[in-house]
């Protein structure tokens, strides 16, 4: 996978979580929070889709890698790829 | 001490035949029941009432997403109810405003659910849902229309098995009788067409209706009834202390001028007549009414065999020697909307002081003759000399009981 690709699960995941969001403009770089009406309730819920979907666990002590798509993809496309 | 009248200002509701009061209304007289073949997990098709109101007119889709459909049909029924008010609800200082919401259960639908989620997982437990304790915590369906509604005064449920929309309205009486708040949002909600477990629970116990056509299989006092048809919805009222209401202005639907809840203190299912007939005399007594002087009669009666019996002896044992009350029954159209139940069958009834019509209870083929009250009115509705007060009856498991008096607003 790709940190393209990554991004792209990441921003799936954000809209089934966020329905109401426009997720066209989303900046890499920029904090999703800054951006997007997201919650800590809504990281859980990233975070457990990930679990969910993908078989990825995201540790508590982490949760800070996913505070934009850039810092996901580059948290998680090695875990992704761990995964094959 | 001489407490302060309380009206009702606004109405805002969903039932499975109409999703405002007019329509529902509508319906009424004309005879449309709202009940439909649903599949239920675990259980295939049952019946079931169910709502079709559009949730998105006042929720976000993430709010639906994260909260309870109580929560959804609460809100919407606030809103409505708001709207119908006319109340500059924006400027309104929001401390003083209550939510009392009136449920049978709560948390059975969202535990079923993550409990049938986890079992896609092998029931590992960590994928079970964070919003699991909000969605379930039993003021859910009252706290999310605060969040929705902004409002930051007491908001809450009230537990009180299927006597709870009337539950819901006595308490706002009394909140604001004693000055709690000044404007009240109460009546009751159900969401209990998404649990399985009530559903069949009155499957185990016997009491679930069936019917090869879903708009019959609801029939109290039918000499055939075979049970309960299990509905979701929902009905809350704006009540304000008279004189707040008529500074306003405001459209008055009627005062709520007595009540009275008890309890049987006899069996876990099983009602009992005796003390059902002591809550409407109660009730009576606080209204400084006779039964005379009650012109609707509201029964509770679910269709179950035995429940409509002993009700029909308890209200035989009040209203028997009047010659004004008639006696009707809202279920046949809408099945028994448990936490909304005693709330929307009020909203049915109220529109009689301005009509003058006493809706019917439908699917009465052949009347259980231990049911034939003498002003019954059977499967057509009536045109009534005059209706000036109405009782409304809703009696719930472990044995509660509630009546709830509402008079026609004279000066």
């Amino acid at each position: 996978m790709s940190k393209d690709e990554c991004k792209q699960v990441v921003l799936d995941i954000i809209a089934e979580i966020a329905p109401d969001e426009e997720l066209g403009d989303v900046k890499p770089e920029v904090a999703l929070r800054e951006q997007l009406d997201l919650d800590s309730m809504d990281f859980l819920d990233i975070v457990m889709e990930l679990r969910k979907k993908h078989g990825i666990e995201v540790p508590e002590s982490e949760y800070g890698q996913l505070v934009s798509l850039d810092s996901c993809a580059e948290y998680l496309t090695p875990k992704f790829n761990a995964l094959v | 001490m001489e407490l302060s009248r309380i009206v009702i200002t606004g109405v805002g509701l969903t039932a499975p035949n109409g999703n405002s009061l007019a329509e529902y209304r509508r319906n009424l007289l004309e005879g449309v029941a709202g009940i439909s073949r649903i599949e239920m997990r675990y259980m295939g098709e049952v019946l079931a009432g169910v709502c079709d109101f559009d949730p998105m007119r006042y929720q976000k889709r993430k709010e639906l997403r994260v909260g309870t459909r109580a929560g959804s049909i609460s809100i919407y029924c606030a809103r409505e109810a708001l709207q119908n008010s006319g109340v500059d609800f924006e400027s309104m200082d929001k401390d003083r405003v209550g939510i009392y919401v009136g449920i049978t259960e709560h948390g059975n639908v969202e535990t079923e659910n993550e409990i049938f989620n986890i079992s896609q997982f092998d029931y590992d437990t960590k994928f079970w849902t964070h919003h699991h304790n909000p969605r379930t915590v039993a003021n859910n369906p009252a706290g999310e229309a605060s969040l929705n509604l902004k409002v930051t005064g007491p908001s809450y449920t009230i537990g009180a098995a299927c006597a709870a929309g009337n539950l819901g309205l006595i308490h706002a009486v009394q909140m604001l009788q004693i000055g709690e708040v000044d404007f009240a949002i109460a009546g009751g909600v159900s969401e209990s067409t998404h649990t399985f477990g009530i559903f069949a629970g009155f499957k185990s116990q016997g009491a679930l209706a069936e019917h090869e056509d879903p708009n019959k299989a609801s029939r109290p006092f039918d000499l055939k009834r075979n049970g309960i048809v299990v509905s979701e919805g929902g009905a809350l009222y704006t009540l304000e202390r008279l004189e707040d209401a008529k500074a306003r202005g405001a459209k008055i639907y009627g005062e709520i001028v007595g009540y009275h809840v008890n309890s049987d203190a006899t069996d876990y299912v099983l009602p009992n007549p005796e003390r059902q007939s002591q809550c409407m005399r109660a009730a009576l007594k606080k209204a400084k009414m006779a039964p005379e002087d009650i012109h609707i009669v509201n029964t509770h009666a679910t269709a179950t065999p035995m429940g409509d019996i002993q009700e029909c002896e308890a209200i035989r044992e009040v209203f028997g020697e009047s010659e004004n009350t008639y006696i009707n029954n809202t279920k046949g159209f809408i099945g028994h909307a448990m936490g909304a139940a005693g709330a929307l069958e009020l909203a049915g009834n109220l529109p009689s002081f301005e009509d003058g019509m006493v809706h019917p209870s439908i699917n009465v083929d052949e009347l259980d003759p231990k049911c034939a009250l003498d002003k019954l009115v059977l499967n057509k509705p009536i045109k009534a000399k005059r209706v000036d007060a109405l009782l409304n009856n809703s009696f719930g498991m472990l044995g509660i009981n509630s009546a709830l008096i509402v008079r026609r607003f004279s000066d």
